[in-house]
Order: C-alpha cells, then structure tokens, then sequence
C-alpha cells in the first residue's frame, strides 16, 4: 500500500504547527521522520491516523484521495500506529489489553479467553518476551509495555505501521529483536513510518529519512546517500560539532556510599560509591534493578538490608522528602505517571518539588515568582513553549521530558540522580541537557545517570556501573570502559 | 464578541446563576429584594460551610461522605456540655476539636489505611450516626441555656446575620488557602496526579489527612449555627447534607478526580442552590417537585459544564 500526504497544514490555537507538509510512502518501504522536539512529527501522523483532523492538504492511499476523519477510518485502511506516548490499560492483563475492542469469541458467543492467551503468549514471543499473557500490565515496567503495544500492533496485520519513537524505553537488545521483525514484515509488504530520535538507529533501518523542522518539510533522501551529521544539520539548521561536552575530571571527596544494599527479589549486595563533582553511569538491561535502586535511595522502595551513607554518615531516607532533606534530586524515566501532572501548566508543573522557593517574605506564595522562576528554566532548558502557562499535555514529549528534569534542578541538589535523562529528546536539546549536566558536575554536584543508550553512557560518565539481574557485575573506569565490554557484563558474560 | 463567549464558557456556573436569578425575578420581583437576598446567604451558610470542606476534598480526588453525622455528633455533644453547665466558650471549642479529631480519623483510614475515601467515609458515615443515636438515646437534647451559643445561629453583626458572616469569612480563608500557601498547591498536586506528587517529595498522606480534618471542622461549624437556631440537637440533624455539599462543589464546575476546582466556583455553586431553594419556596412549588426541579438543574448543569473539560 502506498500513501501519499500533500500539502497538509494543521494549526493549534492559531499557532500553526504543520506548513504544506508533502511526504509519502512506498509499499514495503521504512520512512524514517526526524526533527527536533516540536517539530511536529508525532502531529503529522496522528494526522494519517485520525487522532488530530488536517486543517487543509489531501490523504491519497494508492492514489486514490481518502478520508481520515476518525480513528476508525484509518484502522480500515490498515493503517495502524504505536504512539509515543504509549496508552494500556494498567489494571488488566496484557492478553487483556491486546485484544482490547476485539475480543474473540467461540461459537456459543462467549469469549475464547484460552484463544486469545495462546495468541498473546505467540505474538509476544515472536517480539522477544517470554512471559506470562496473565500478567497485569500495571506491575511491568514501561519497556516491556512499550514492546507489548508494538506486539499488538504487529497482531492486526496491518499495511502501514507507524512507530512513533518505539524505542525509548527499550535496550539494545530489544531492539535488534524489534529490527529483526521489522525487516521480516518488509517482505510481507507492510510499511512504516518510523520516528525517533536516536540516530544510529534510522541508518540501520530506514530508506529513506525525512526532516522536519518547525513545522516545515526540510527535504527527504536516501538513507545510503546522506550521513548522520547531515540529518542532524538538517534537524537543527546549524553544523553541531559534538554531541557531548567536553568533559574534565573534577571528582572530588566521596559523598554518597551505597554498601551492600538488598532488596529481593529486584536487586542484592549493591555497593558503590559516588564521588563529588563525578558522573557515574548505570548501565545493563530493562529490569535489571537500577531503577529499584535508585529509588532506594530517594525514599520511595524499602530496603531489605544495607546501608546507605552520606558524607560518612549512615542515614535512614524513607521518603522523598527525607531524600529531599539529605540533597538527593531523583528525575523518573517515567514522566507522564511519575513526572508530571499532564494537565497542569507548565510552571505549575515546574515548582512542585520546591514550593518554598515561591514563597515571598510573608511565607506567602508568590505567583510572579513562579513564573519568573519557569521562564528561567524555560530558558536555560531551551523549552519550547509560547507561555509558561500551557499546559504540558499540549507540549511535545521531548520538551515535556526537559520539564521533568528542570523541576528538579530547582532545588540545587547535591545529589542528582537522572534516570533515562534524554529519552525522547532531540539531538540538540540533549546536548544541551549534557553540558546542565556537566556545569553542575563542574559545581561539584554528584550525578548517577542510568541510561540505555551506550554511547550515551560512555560519552558522559566517569565510571559506568553495570547491572545484570539485580546484581552489580562491575564498574568500569573510563578507560577501560568500551560498548562491547558493558554489553558483556550486562547480559551476565565475565 | 469571541472573548465574550470564551469568557461566558469558562465561567458557565456564574452566568447560569445570573440567569436564573433574572428568571426569578421576572416573575417574582419581590426576589431582588435585600431581605431576600440576605435570608438566602443565610439559609445557604451551613451547606456553604460543609461545601468548602467538600471542595478540598473533591480537589485531592476523594470524597467525605462522614458530613452529615459528624454534624449531628458534634452537635449533640455540645448540646450535652452546655446542658451540664460546661463554660459555652471552652464547650465550643471543645466541639471543634471533637470535629477536628473525627475528620482526621477518616483522613487516617483514607492515608494510612489505603481506604479508598469512598469506603472508608462509608464506615464513619454510619459509625458516627451510630454513636450519636446511642449517646442522645434517640432523643433531641433540648432546654440549653446560653447567650454565646444563641447568638452563633441568630446574632447580628452591624445587621449582618453572623451566619453569613462565618461562611463570607470561611471563603475567603478557603480561596487564600488554595491561592496562596504551599499546602493549597499540594491538594491541587495530589488530586492532579497523586504519584507525581509523591515523586516530588510532597507528603501525600499528610495532605490527606488534613483536608480530611478540615471538612470536619468546617462541618462542626455548621452544626453550631444549627444547632443554635433550632436551639436544640437532634438525633438526625444532618442526613442527606453530603449529598447537597457534593452537589454544590460539582455545580461550581470542580472535578470528582480531582486536581480541578476552585472556591469562588464552589461558593457560586452553593448560591445556586440556595436560589433554586428559595425561589421553589417562593413560587410554592412542593416538597416532591422541588427535587424533581433539583435534580434536573443539577445534571443540565454539569452536562453543560462537561464541555470545559472533555472537548
Ligand atoms: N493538542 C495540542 N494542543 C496544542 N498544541 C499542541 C497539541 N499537540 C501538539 N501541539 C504543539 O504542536 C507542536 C508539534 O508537536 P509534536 O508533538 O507534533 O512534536 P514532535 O515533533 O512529535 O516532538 P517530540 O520529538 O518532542 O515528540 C508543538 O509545539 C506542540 O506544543
Ligand atoms: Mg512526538
């Protein structure tokens, strides 16, 4: 099936989001969409799906002009999409939730529950998971239900499948599972329009790359005829040199030290310590514990056994306001459950985690200084928005994510722990969360970073630890630190 | 003439109250009148009082289904101390913290218990309606004597009813809460999303537990001026009064999940009500009419008001 987008425009609020975008796709081909954050990619093919209606522009599907008008007409055009902000249902099970809308039945009308497991249980190992349908999506952690959206996706044998950042919260790994898949579906015809914001990946994937850039199409090439600087120039309208700062070693005393902190069945024995001024890095695969860890450590899991020491000093964090006491910022890699109050604006949003910080002299909240105090960040976090009082649902993930991250530096944390910092954010804005990152660590603040991307964690950190199943298989020195010998110790090698 | 309608749709509540009052007075210009009017503040002070409470409760995304019976225990038991001779003024402010300590028990159960609000002030609903029975033995306490407590329900300030001065007082306070101190942008935090709020080192249980506390005090209060116009406690003073609370927050516009809602909605919601009361009364509409009419301001209200939040 091929489609063909021509002239489309689409405006929020008189802001005009989307200018005469052209952009097509062949049978069997991947489209990689690429951009900054909000460029307007995920509005384009929510476009193609129904969710938002076009202001103006035509839909042709093998030539022929379509009407999209509802979610329901492009489920019948085959038309099928996973959205970045992935939606289940945390309280049913994922066979549940996979046949949600489409339940199958036997012949006496009632459901064929054990139909639809066996189903559940095939699709899912095809993708790579070997668990239980049975279980409550709730209890998994957003990896896995990222997977699971794309299983049921792949289930409807659909022509076109889009994939808005499918990777985000996926690990290397799964990721080679989700390409193998992709590439087998290649030849059965089907096709995708592919959005992301790592890179690398759409040069291992994709035909041909899109880019878009302020709501404008910059131009569409080849895969095999541009490189990746080229894409990133076109994404950000200037030549970037580097995707890290450079960073210099400026490690002071130690501050934080973990000793054999255990935690059954997520994680055991973990002891580390973390220097001021130092980045350390976490690495190792979905569900590997560093999470469970981290929120040890910031009051919201309760340990087992274990100790957890502050400049020399045992201390008992047993909830994020003591952590808060103690100078532990911890910023959640799951930003619309745990990050965010989606349909709060922005500044709101923002202050949260340090409401003193607006009150006037009286004690007295001061909303000038709250929004004072947003534009500041709305500033040195370079996010996009016209107002500190939109509301964050309407903004776009990546610069949603910045928020998550700018409300905890309000509170000038001595510790700061980044869980997946830049998941969903574009080249630029990265860098631009990095060099936060590294003029804190230049202020001596301590910083943990878990993250999934490997040259992510080798280009920042100055020692990466590296998780397998809940125990801490080693910690390299930057040096010594290479992405084949991570992924060794990760999948549990010596 | 499109800030107008913007303006007309984001205040709906307001305007339907303006409306209805012009309806009113059209064909009973005698509603306008000042008496009248301040006979409606006052008529609508002790459900104003329990709405308040109400609306923090909403705000978090629970509910305090307890009201009426705590207004009917408190009542009894500052009818029992007075009778006895207990000081009014130390008697009052006994009663208040009696009122106090039964809100935080639901808050308790609700924070501490995992109760969902619904459940949990289920229970106390019926326990403290059970207590108050067996404490009066099913018997009004009357006969109480005291100037202080008399003057609570009927008194005048400057020819102010003191009712309404306690519930003009009570909103203020209310919208200064929710506008300007750190606890205020908690309840909204908490009601908007409850593990965001956690994850930013707010203390959720606490804010619980005190807005909890603060819809029994508030509820307390009005049991008072009750009590004092009737100038007697009975056993089942306050039944149904959450319903009339619950329905004054969501006339005002604020959400049953919480996060949305604001006082001076809340407090046009409770004049609705009031209006509605008094011009059935008025117009001498029944008793069985009158919920019907009711009801149906209730659901086409919201219905219209739906609009603001779900496109
Ligand atoms: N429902 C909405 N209401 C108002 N503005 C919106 C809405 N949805 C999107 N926008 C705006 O449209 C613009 C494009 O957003 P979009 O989500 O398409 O960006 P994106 O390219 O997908 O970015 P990201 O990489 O961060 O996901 C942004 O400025 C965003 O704030
Ligand atoms: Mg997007």
């Amino acid at each position: 099936m091929k489609i063909k987008m021509q002239d489309i425009s689409k405006s929020f609020y008189g802001v005009k989001v989307l200018k005469n975008i052209n952009f097509d796709l062949e049978e069997g081909e991947v489209h990689a969409l690429v951009g900054e954050n909000g460029a307007g990619k995920s509005t384009l093919v929510k476009i193609l799906t129904g969710i938002y209606l076009k202001d103006s522009g035509s839909i042709f599907v093998d030539n022929k002009e379509v009407n999209v008008g509802s979610v329901k007409d492009s489920i019948d055009l085959n038309i099928a999409i996973v959205q970045q902000e992935i939606a289940t249902l945390p309280n049913m099970t994922i066979w549940e939730n996979m046949f949600l809308g489409r339940e199958l039945k036997n012949s006496w009308g009632f459901l064929d529950v054990k139909k639809m497991k066996e189903i559940t249980k095939e699709k899912l190992i095809n993708i790579g998971l070997n668990i239980d349908p049975d279980i409550i999506m709730g209890t998994l952690p957003i990896g896995k239900q990222q997977l699971i959206t794309i299983a049921s996706a792949l289930l409807w044998n659909k022509k076109v499948i889009i994939l808005d950042e499918p990777t985000s919260a996926l690990t290397t790994k799964e990721i080679d599972v989700l390409f193998d898949t992709i590439r087998k579906l290649k030849k059965e015809k089907v096709s995708f329009i592919y959005i992301t914001h790592r890179l690398e990946e759409i040069f291992e994937i994709s035909d041909r790359i899109s880019v878009l850039r302020d709501g404008e199409m910059i131009g569409t090439n080849k895969t095999s005829d541009v490189e990746i600087s080229d894409i990133i120039k076109m994404m950000v309208g200037y030549t970037m040199h580097d995707r890290y700062p450079k960073m210099k070693n400026t490690s002071g005393k130690t501050i934080l030290k973990v000793d054999n902190l255990t935690c059954e069945p997520l994680y055991r024995n973990v002891s580390f310590e973390l220097k001021e001024g130092e980045i350390l890095g976490f690495s190792g695969l979905m569900g590997s514990g560093r999470t469970e860890i981290m929120q040890t450590i910031f009051g919201i899991i309760k340990k087992d056994s274990g100790k957890i020491i502050i400049n020399d000093e045992e201390v008992k964090i047993n909830s994020p306001i003591k952590a808060r006491k103690y100078g532990i910022a911890y910023i959640t890699e799951n930003r619309k459950e745990e990050g965010l109050i989606l349909d709060f604006s922005l500044s709101e949003n923002i202050v949260l985690p340090n409401l003193k910080a607006i009150l006037n002299k009286m004690k007295i909240i001061d909303h000038k200084k709250q929004e004072k105090l947003a534009e500041d960040y709305i500033k040195k976090l370079d996010i996009r928005t016209d107002s500190p009082k939109k509301i964050v649902q309407t903004l776009s993930g990546g610069n949603q994510q910045k928020i998550v991250v700018g409300k905890w530096l309000t509170t000038n944390p001595k510790i700061l722990i980044l869980d997946e910092p830049t998941r969903g954010v574009d080249v630029g804005a990265k860098y631009e969360i990095y060099e936060i990152m590294n003029e804190l660590k230049e202020q001596g603040v301590a910083i943990i970073m878990i993250s999934s991307e490997l040259p992510e964690i080798i280009g920042m950190s100055d020692r990466v630890a590296v998780m397998h199943e809940g125990n801490l298989r080693g910690i390299l020195n930057k040096d010594e630190c290479s992405q084949e010998k991570i992924m060794t110790l990760a999948t549990g090698g010596k | 003439m499109e800030k107008i309608k913007y303006y007309v749709k984001q205040n709906t509540p307001l305007f339907g109250l303006f409306v209805m009052m012009i309806i009113v007075t059209i064909i009973d210009p005698k509603f306008i009148q000042l008496s009248n009017i301040s006979n409606v503040i006052r008529q609508v002070s002790i459900n104003g009082l329990i709405a308040l409470g109400m609306t923090f409760v909403i705000l978090t995304g629970g509910i305090d289904l307890s009201v009426g019976s705590v207004f009917a225990l408190t009542g009894a038991v500052l009818a029992k101390m007075l009778i006895n001779g207990v000081n009014p003024l130390l008697a009052v402010l006994l009663t208040l913290g009696l009122g106090l300590v039964l809100g935080v028990i639901n808050g308790l159960l609700i924070a501490k218990g995992k109760l969902q609000p619904f459940i949990a002030t289920l229970g106390t609903v019926t326990l403290y309606r059970g207590i108050t029975r067996v404490f009066m033995e099913g018997r009004p306490i009357t006969g109480f004597k005291s100037k202080f407590v008399d003057n609570i329900g009927r008194g005048y300030v400057l020819g102010i009813p003191i009712p309404i001065i306690i519930l003009i007082i009570a909103v203020l306070i209310a919208l200064f809460i929710t506008k300007r101190t750190v606890f205020g942008k908690e309840v909204y935090a908490v009601g908007g999303n409850e593990k965001t709020a956690h994850f930013s080192a707010i203390n959720v249980d606490r804010v619980k537990i005190k807005v909890y506390a603060l819809s029994g005090l508030l509820t307390t209060i009005a049991g008072i001026i009750l009590m004092s116009r009737l100038n007697s406690a009975q056993p089942n003073a306050g039944l149904g009064y959450e319903l009339d609370a619950i329905a004054a927050v969501v006339l005002g516009g604020a959400s049953m999940s919480g996060g949305k809602g604001k006082i001076w909605e809340t407090f046009v919601g409770i004049l609705i009500i009031g209006v509605l009361n008094n011009s059935l009364n008025m117009l001498r509409i029944s008793s069985f009419y009158q919920d019907v009419a009711k009801g149906v301001v209730i659901l086409l209200a919201v219905l219209f008001d739906r609009k603001k939040y779900y496109k």
